[in-house]
């Protein structure tokens, strides 16, 4: 072995752990790499995604068996995604009733959408449920997981007890909950389909009584991993609870606290089976000559615009209401992306 | 890297805080005894908690024990009455409920969750290895690709899929699979590629030199390194597939194949004339193998969803 080939390897393992991470980075980290080989690599643009040595061996040879490892995947995500995909933004601006009868009418659907008294209330309606679950989802599963994380008797259990309900669909869930709402309800002479106060935090709860042992796993993750001397440092300097709260604990899980809060963000925009299941959108009510279904979010709305509404306007409708719904939750995760890539890079 | 914040932040705390003198000792008691205390309440307060937590799976065990008329009035009674008491009248009568055998759900949706989830893995994680070593322009693409489709909803494509996936005949359990792989493989090849990048190539490499052609090296070095993540990927597709619902239900032929959420979502549909009885009996029975299956995986489990949300 050569005396470059040593210390490559040397070098190799540091270069590995930082550019998993983020991208940016990976220049100060080539930079090092350049300075701690005695012969630099060239430094392709190839090398910083993957990290792969151009040197790779195997690189030709995998080449000749693409139809083995690529192709089965790229051929069903080509019908699985790709094709609908296009085929989709194409058809939100067509007028249709089946794929096959498509006629471009540009941008009139999306004019439409707009005057669509009973989509602009869901999205109101989505946006404050996505909202007040948001709240409620971490502030519980933040709380459960500090506790959790106390060195308590049986915390193994309450967390196997807590995480439970994530196992059960959200089809089975509703029907579980509305039976339980309809027990409790029914002394009262209504019910949940009945009453869209009860239709709202029906569906706060059964969504927080399933989220809050997600976030509280990725909360406990977080918090186990606050290095043990620095709670202690902050004890003996004379820290109360709330101080160490605040000032060691919560910005130290900012990274789990991010991700959860957008992973319930885009759970509650993009709620469909809780919803159906548990009141499928009733009670309904007429404003103006239209119907609104007053417990309908926006992933339901898009639904029954496409498979429940008999207008020959209605699909072409509903695609580009699909579309500005796509928009939506991919903004929310781009925010997302980007904010935990800048935390990344600052730390 | 996490270190590094923390060091920092630790140095400002120091300057803020000055160091008291406290007797060690008297601070240890004091920590000791405050522990206790608040241990034990914490104990009782999340025992509460947990109560509430299973009370509505408990309250579908006493109620599909009930006769029909009394899950509604009478939900949160225990049913030893007289005439409440149904017996396994509900489970009888519920597997033939719904104009459709709940066998045949159940059976439906092992086989769709099965299948799926085996060629997901397999595939996504050859897929991986090749997007993350080959590297060409076309993998970054499809890599990229990926990603993206992990932030577009189902509703975005689900009319263009649903007529896709008639056309091509894949409206079979058997034939589903190719679906599920197609839209599920965002999530999978993002965590595989993550992996495989953690991998020294040095391994690969030295197989290569001692003769292994890359469907050797794969299948016999790197195959096996993968396990970990194939179990995370495993148990996050299990879980989603299992329980998806609007997929199966718009590419599959509702008539001759329901799976168990489509199942329930039936009887919903009927609600009010429906026997209430009989449905809690088939959501017991839908909720049963899933706990059976969470309280055996569920180190596996736990650990594969924290490594999902942190990559999602």
């Amino acid at each position: 072995m050569t005396n470059d080939d040593l210390n490559k390897k040397t070098a190799e393992p540091e270069v590995k752990k930082d550019a998993g991470s983020s991208t940016v980075s990976s220049a100060d980290i080539s930079k090092q790499f350049v300075k701690s080989t005695a012969a630099p690599p060239p430094l392709t643009k190839k090398r910083r995604l993957f990290n792969t040595g151009s040197t790779y061996t195997l690189r030709k040879p995998l080449r000749k068996w693409f139809w083995l490892f690529l192709l089965p995947v790229t051929a069903a995500f080509v019908i699985g995604f790709v094709w609908p995909f296009i085929q989709g933004i194409y058809l939100s601006f067509c007028k249709f009733r089946l794929t096959s009868d498509a006629t471009f009418v540009g941008f009139d659907n999306y004019a439409r959408i707009f005057g669509d008294q009973a989509f602009m209330r869901s999205f109101w309606y989505t946006a404050v449920f996505a909202v007040v679950s948001l709240v409620i989802i971490n502030v519980l599963a933040f709380a459960v997981a500090l506790a959790l994380t106390q060195s308590i008797r049986g915390s193994n259990i309450f967390r196997t007890v807590f995480f439970m309900p994530n196992l059960i669909g959200g089809i089975v869930l509703g029907y579980l909950w509305s039976m339980i709402f309809d027990g409790i309800l029914s002394h009262f002479g209504t019910s949940i389909l009945q009453d869209s106060t009860w239709g709202f935090w029906g569906l706060i709860i059964v969504v927080s009584w399933q989220q809050i042992g997600y976030m509280m796993i990725i909360y406990i993750a977080g918090l186990n991993a606050i290095p043990e001397d620095m709670l202690e440092a902050a004890k003996i300097d004379g820290a109360n609870y709330f101080q160490t709260l605040f000032k060691v604990t919560i910005p130290n899980v900012m990274p789990s606290i991010t991700i959860c809060m957008f992973l319930s963000l885009t759970n509650g925009f993009k709620l469909f089976d809780q919803n159906i299941a548990l009141t499928g959108g009733q009670p309904i009510t007429v404003e103006n000559g239209i119907a609104i279904k007053e417990t309908e979010l926006l992933a339901l709305n898009i639904y029954n615009t496409f498979y429940n509404n008999q207008s020959e306007f209605a699909r072409g409708m509903a695609q580009s209401k699909a579309v500005l719904f796509f928009i939506l939750v991919a903004v929310i995760g781009l925010v997302q992306l980007g904010i935990t890539r800048k935390k990344e890079v600052q730390q | 890297m996490a270190k590094k914040t923390n060091d920092m932040e630790f140095s400002e705390a120091k300057k803020v805080i000055t160091v008291h003198d406290i007797d060690p000792n008297i601070l240890k008691d004091a920590q000791k005894k405050s522990k206790k205390k608040k241990g034990l309440a914490l104990t009782i307060i999340l025992s509460i908690i947990s109560v509430v937590y299973v009370f509505p799976v408990a309250a579908v065990l006493v109620n599909s024990f009930k006769n029909n008329t009394y899950v509604k009035t009478d939900t949160f009674a225990l049913p030893f009455n007289d005439g409440m008491w149904a017996g396994f009248s509900n489970f009888e009568k519920g597997m033939t409920f719904g104009n459709y055998p709940f066998i045949n759900s159940v059976i439906n949706s092992l086989i769709i969750t099965l299948i799926s989830t085996a060629l997901i893995v397999f595939c996504t994680s050859m897929a991986a290895w090749y997007i993350a070593r080959v590297n060409s322009i076309f993998c970054k693409i499809i890599y990229y690709l990926c990603v993206f489709s992990m932030v577009v909803p189902f509703q975005m494509v689900m009319y263009t899929l649903s007529k896709t996936a008639d056309t091509l005949k894949l409206n079979t359990p058997w034939t589903i699979p190719i679906v599920y792989l197609g839209f599920g493989a965002g999530l999978a090849i993002f965590m595989f590629v993550g992996f495989v990048k953690s991998i020294p190539i040095e391994i690969e490499e030295a197989a290569a030199i001692d003769g292994c052609g890359p469907v050797r090296t794969f299948f016999q070095v790197v195959f096996p390194m993968l396990r970990p993540t194939m179990i995370s990927v495993g148990i996050l597709e299990i879980m989603w597939i299992w329980n998806d619902y609007l997929l199966p239900y718009l590419v599959l032929d509702i008539n001759e194949y329901r799976t168990i959420p489509i199942h329930i979502q039936y009887l919903k549909g009927s609600y009010g004339t429906v026997d209430l009885g009989a449905s809690m009996a088939l959501i017991l029975l839908s909720i049963i193998p899933v706990i059976v299956f969470y309280l055996i995986c569920q180190k596996y489990i736990i650990k594969g969803v924290a490594a999902g949300a942190v990559k999602g």
